[in-house]
């Protein structure tokens, strides 16, 4: 297709999009695709037809079709790299800090109260059932549960390691209620949420904690690792930032099946810092892959603080250099996270590009068990984070003006999930060990040589420690 | 059979002529008469003609397999995606923004839905930003999950190895750095007839593997390349020519510097030498150098890569524990020297013939 027809066609598609944007109050920023116009030769739409399109195409046009193309008018003069960039005489920069900042998202302020202006499409009143709201802070407080018992459990030796979610409850619990089990997730490490709430027990997390046999990975990561293919969450890798790329090209696997689902992927705002992540968008975006980009902004990535990390406005500042779409929302607002994931994926299936949302956070608690953050922040600040704007106690309240729950409820519930909890922790204890021979296997899909003679040699080692000879 | 013509845009031709065509390589003639009868049509190619037949290959018989990479769509730099794009679509075979880490993570998710990615890099040069990808993704993507997710979907292909003029950034063969790595596979072909088995085999086998293509290979070797589906066993080497005195051990462009070795090692020196080609650098046939060191009791590794620390090490290492009480001489190792790959004195860098040659009779000599 010719460059021309092509920008003409995403002109159209960009006014269709303005006129019908949404009453989303969050900022969502709609890209000029302009940038990408004249190298994207292959849209989408053609591949059914495209056996006989390739850019070859263009090596036949006319002299007078690629001044067209490449002359729009006699001043605005087509750069391949930058389509549709007009002139002018004057000297001007882009300011690389720009005084206005993508406004944050917000349905529910830290009281627990909705504000007024919000869309009937947004409410969760009008939309969300009495019974899932309380499921969904049920859930918060599971995950808080589970937090802080497994972190003791670290702390008295029972487990090696442990990395909690304190303050970002609502993050993980938002979006994973947005969005159905068959929505793929890549995940960073601070994600248990998505898992409790897509019906990962108390078991299985205590399982993989404590490295036994009944784990799917036979104790072989690290605790937190988790990983489920019936909960179509991919196991977690402690390298950053890796899973990024990784979740663009899922995605376009799952466009090429013509799924009706999406890729989530989950990361820090450390982690976008990695090659990894600006490798990841760009080829979402070039690709279109319908995948949902989720940053977790919590503030720090173990001891360096947010400002250390980078200096434009945050993550969502960058979905406008790769053209993708992006959101930047209250990640401690339960319902603007709900909402916002609910919303982005419908805008990922309706135009099959992918979208980038930025969920404004603090870690609560320290980065893992190995770390304590008292050495590099203020008590007070944390306090200040963690009572006033917890998403626990946001919801607690909501709940309460609508005589849904109430302290009692509150206590009792936690108490239940506490005892739950430490029995799953108890037996996943007493469990045996994954056999030895699981050393050597899943290496490759069948055991090759070399692992199968240094198999033999294990055990032969063992034999002969049994029997002490002459070195004894 | 697609347009084999057309000049690869950076390298107009190699200046290393290679010899013509051999007829070694019996168990490799083996493999395909059991799976396509005695006389399969055969069509004359050269490397890079074969690895485009077999990436056809892979996207006809199997619509869930997709090649992507820098500069693909129009062929590739090397002309091994030629037409693939006009054959299969748009979305099937597609050029990717210029990031080799994004390649490789974009092929892994893929490769963890089942997809038969195939991706290409154009340099092996180049391939160290997915250096974390490779390592610490797809080699444990089945470990670490217990098998719940996999890669095994994934191959990765890269030209690599002398070219006569590519210095430091066009030269290099890292396969060691990947040979280190549990999880991967490593596969180096030789010729066109190995390129195409090999290549398939490495895209259908359940495990990650990266293809190393010797460029130097891509037009100057040529041979008789069956068109039908065949695959060649990944893990096993291949005695191109038997002999008795001194075991040849080497991979891809090296494996045509042995045979001449071999030849001029008979003409001058009336020895015989059996000349094996790894193939697949890991996980790597023990079995069959083992049984041809035990043989010969002296054997020559050769390979491009710096000599420190290469695959020629470790298979001294593994020979010596398995042949100590056969070996006649210490083991010898022709490789690259260490330094970073040169430009003018490539000659000088590269394990020559006349290099192996002379350890050759070192060995018989020793």
């Amino acid at each position: 297709m010719a460059t021309w027809q092509h920008s003409s066609e995403m002109l159209k598609r960009l006014t269709e999009r303005i006129q019908s944007k949404s009453s989303l109050s969050c900022h969502l920023r709609s890209l000029a695709q302009f940038g990408q116009l004249c190298l994207r030769r292959f849209s989408w739409s053609q591949h059914c037809t495209s056996q006989k399109i390739c850019q070859s195409g263009f090596l036949h046009d006319s002299h007078s079709l690629l001044l067209r193309r490449y002359s729009a008018s006699g001043s605005e003069y087509y750069f391949p790299g930058a389509v549709g960039a007009p002139y002018t005489d004057k000297l001007e920069l882009i300011a690389g800090e720009k005084e206005g900042r993508v406004p944050c998202f917000r349905i529910m302020n830290e009281y627990g109260e909705i504000s007024s202006n919000i869309a009937k499409e947004y409410h969760p009143d009008h939309q969300m059932e009495p019974s899932v709201m309380t499921s969904m802070y049920q859930h918060m407080l599971k995950l808080h549960v589970m937090d802080t018992m497994l972190y003791s459990a670290q702390r008295q030796g029972r487990i090696s390691f442990y990395m909690t979610s304190f303050g970002e409850e609502a993050t993980a619990i938002g979006s994973a209620a947005a969005l159905e089990t068959a929505d793929v997730i890549f995940g960073q490490y601070r994600e248990q949420g998505v898992l409790l709430w897509r019906g990962f027990t108390y078991r299985d997390f205590c399982n993989q904690c404590c490295g036994n046999a009944l784990e799917p990975a036979k104790g072989r990561q690290m605790p937190v690792h988790y990983g489920s293919k019936e909960l179509n969450f991919v196991t977690i890798s402690s390298p950053l930032a890796t899973q990024i790329p990784q979740a663009s090209g899922y995605a376009y696997g799952m466009k090429l099946s013509n799924s009706k689902n999406i890729t989530v992927c989950y990361f820090g705002e450390g982690a976008a810092s990695e090659g990894d992540f600006h490798a990841a968008l760009n080829f979402a975006a070039t690709l279109e892959c319908p995948v949902l980009f989720i940053c977790r902004n919590n503030g720090y990535a173990i001891s360096t603080p947010a400002k250390e990390q980078y200096r434009g406005d945050g993550i969502a500042g960058r979905g406008l250099a790769y053209g993708i779409d992006s959101m930047r929302v209250d990640g401690n607002d339960l319902w603007a996270v709900y909402f916002a994931v609910k919303e982005g994926k419908r805008r990922i299936l309706q135009t099959s590009r992918p979208l980038l949302l930025e969920l404004l956070t603090y870690r609560g608690g320290h980065h893992s068990t190995s770390d304590d953050s008292s050495r590099y922040r203020q008590k007070n600040e944390i306090e200040l984070y963690s009572e006033r704007l917890s998403p626990l106690r946001r919801m607690k309240r909501f709940l309460a003006f609508r005589n849904c729950w109430n302290d009692e409820m509150d206590e009792k519930y936690i108490e239940e999930q506490r005892k739950e909890l430490l029995t799953a922790l108890e037996e996943a204890e007493k469990a045996p060990k994954a056999p030895l021979e699981d050393l050597f296997h899943d290496v490759y899909d069948q055991l090759t040589p070399n692992l199968e003679r240094q198999k033999t040699m294990l055990f032969e080692f063992l034999e002969r420690e049994k029997h002490p000879t002459h070195f004894s | 059979m697609s347009r084999m013509g057309g000049w690869s845009r950076r390298y107009l031709h190699a200046t290393r002529t290679i010899a013509n065509l051999y007829d070694y390589g019996l168990q490799v003639e083996q493999k395909i008469q059991q799976q396509l009868g005695n006389s399969p049509e055969r069509v004359r190619m050269n490397l890079f003609g074969a690895i485009n037949h077999a990436l056809a290959t892979a996207l006809e018989t199997n619509d869930r397999a997709v090649v992507f990479g820098e500069d693909v769509a129009f062929g590739g730099v090397f002309r091994c995606t030629t037409e693939l794009q006009q054959r299969f679509g748009g979305h099937r075979v597609f050029n990717t923004p210029l990031s080799e880490q994004g390649i490789v993570g974009f092929g892994i998710g893929l490769a963890v839905q089942g997809f038969h990615a195939i991706a290409e890099i154009q340099f092996a040069d180049y391939i160290f930003p997915a250096f974390d990808q490779l390592v610490n993704e797809a080699a444990k993507y089945r470990y670490r999950s217990g098998g719940l997710f996999d890669c095994g979907g994934l191959t990765v292909r890269a030209p690599c190895g002398a070219v006569g003029h590519g210095g430091l950034y066009h030269s290099q063969s890292p396969e060691a750095y990947f040979c280190h790595t549990p999880g991967l596979k490593v596969v180096m072909p030789r010729d066109p007839v190995r390129a195409k088995g090999l290549l398939l085999a490495s895209i259908r086998d359940r495990n990650p593997v990266i293809f190393l293509e010797p460029k130097i290979l891509y037009r100057s070797s040529f041979a008789q390349v069956p068109l039908e589906d065949y695959l060649l066993p990944l893990g096993k080497a291949e005695v191109v020519q038997s002999g008795e005195d001194v075991t040849l051990i080497g991979w891809g462009a090296q494996v045509q510097v042995l045979c001449q070795v071999a030849e001029r090692a008979k003409e001058k020196m009336n020895l015989s030498c059996e000349v094996v080609d790894m193939m697949t650098l890991l996980p790597y046939d023990l079995e069959t150098i083992a049984q041809s060191v035990k043989k010969t009791g002296r054997v020559l590794i050769s390979h491009e890569a710096p000599i420190t620390n290469g695959l020629g090490a470790e298979l001294a290492a593994a020979l010596q524990e398995q042949c100590f009480l056969y070996l006649e001489a210490p083991i010898f190792r022709i490789c690259g020297y260490d330094t970073p790959f040169p430009l003018a004195n490539e000659q000088y860098y590269l394990p020559s013939l006349d290099k192996c040659l002379d350890a050759v009779q070192q060995l018989i000599h020793y």
